[in-house]
């Protein structure tokens, strides 16, 4: 049987819109994922105590506030403190794409920009997790 | 140090490793759940089941708080329904628990049903032993949002809690031979949102339904959102859990 893939899709930071998020979470269910939406407002605990817990192949990380230089990197490091090294972590939301470089040298593997189709997104999952098997 | 040697020692990750090998690989995950099972006390576990929406996943989140007052370490299965159509699974019951993410002593796991019947995952009964050897000295397992019939979570669970709320008057009727007859407490939830009477009343024709001596099942009133009736509901429980004795061994939902 072939591995479900699971996701989670969390909200870091102050802002309260998560609409975007929520369509991403819709997308990846109806691709056939297992997605963990965990709501607005979470911190860099919550947010990776639920990546531990819910064993995520995969972090969709939404941030609209601007505070990505400092959450992504907050969670990246925890992420790996605590043995998730081997999750793959993307981000989408409003992140400048001078910004992009930096993000993706602390480990994020992809950011997403606004206006991003949703299958785009599936397809990324789909050929990351299936190109490096031992993530699971 | 092996899985289990790991999971022993409480390590959160061990124990998620497992419950996805149980899910995916459920054969190759015999082995493990073999060695596990004679290093553990089964402890109580709750099942906390009823319709769509009246508060289960709240309210779980409010018991949680109680345990963790007495200092006792809660393992969570929540389960959700997959897609019968793409196998996908949106998992929100976790949303209503995520105060208690940050804490150490709160492990809480989602679960897709991936076609199984009944409100459980075939996964169920192995997770609930996988979080025991965790060190969780209470599980409580959420059924997904259940019709009337769904009752695997009395395969395994001690003290099951049917959740409902003042709108549902009418529907117990048709839900006599289903979910309300596995009841050992039945909260009506929400009471906030109207008059809760004509729901008692067709509460009390239906109840007790689950032949059992020296318990008659308790009907309590909540409303989980502000947190009232909760430790009503706590002191029901723990009073079912004694009344119970040992907690059982779960043994019959393993066969599969
Ligand atoms: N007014 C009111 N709303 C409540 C109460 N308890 C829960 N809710 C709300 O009811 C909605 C559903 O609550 P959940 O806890 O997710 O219900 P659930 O039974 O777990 O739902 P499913 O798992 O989807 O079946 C949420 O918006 C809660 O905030 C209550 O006592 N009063
Ligand atoms: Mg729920």
């Amino acid at each position: 049987m072939r591995k479900k893939i699971r996701v989670l899709i969390a909200k870091p930071g102050l802002d309260g819109h998560d609409r975007g998020a929520k369509v991403v979470a819709r997308a990846l269910r109806d691709a056939g994922m297992e997605v963990i939406y965990t709501g607005i407002r979470q911190t860099a605990e919550q947010i990776v105590n639920t990546a531990i817990q819910e064993d995520v192949d995969c972090l969709g990380l939404s941030i609209l506030s601007g505070a990505h230089l400092k959450l992504f990197p907050k969670i990246v490091k925890l992420l790996k403190k605590r043995g998730g090294k081997n999750i793959l972590i993307f981000g989408g939301g409003i992140i400048p794409s001078e910004d992009i470089p930096e993000l993706k040298s602390m480990g994020v593997s992809k950011i997403f920009g606004p206006g991003t189709k949703t299958q785009g997104i599936i397809d990324f999952i789909k050929t990351q997790i299936d190109a490096d098997g031992k993530r699971r | 140090m092996g899985l289990i040697e790991k999971i022993l020692q409480g390590d959160q990750k061990a124990a998620a490793k497992l419950i996805s090998k149980i899910e995916d690989e459920p054969t190759s995950a015999l082995e493990e759940l073999k060695v596990l099972k004679e290093r553990i006390v089964p402890v109580h576990t709750l099942g906390i089941t009823g319709p769509p929406g009246v508060g289960k996943s709240t309210l779980i989140a409010r018991l949680i708080e109680r345990y963790r007052e007495k200092n006792k370490k809660v393992g969570v299965l929540a389960i959700d329904p997959s897609s019968p159509f793409t196998g996908g699974a949106l998992l929100g019951d976790r949303i209503r628990m995520q105060m208690h993410s940050p804490d150490e002593g709160v492990f809480i796991r989602s679960m897709a049903t991936r076609g199984q019947l009944g409100g459980l995952s075939r996964a169920t009964a192995k997770a609930v032993k996988v979080l025991t050897g965790w060190g969780a000295d209470v599980v409580v397992v959420e059924t997904v949002g259940v019709g009337q019939d769904e009752v695997e979570v009395m395969r395994v669970a001690d003290t099951i809690v049917v959740v409902l709320s003042p709108g549902l008057g009418d529907d117990i009727q048709m839900m006599k031979a289903g979910i309300l007859e596995i009841g050992d407490i039945f909260v009506i939830n929400k009471i906030d949102q109207g008059e809760t009477g004509h729901l008692e009343r067709n509460l009390e024709l239906v109840r007790p339904g689950r032949e059992r001596e020296g318990w008659v099942p308790a009907i309590i009133k909540t409303i989980a959102v502000k947190g009232s009736g909760i430790d009503e509901l706590h002191q029901k429980i723990e009073e079912h859990r004694k009344y119970c004795g040992k907690p059982r061994e779960v043994e019959r939902a393993d066969e599969d």
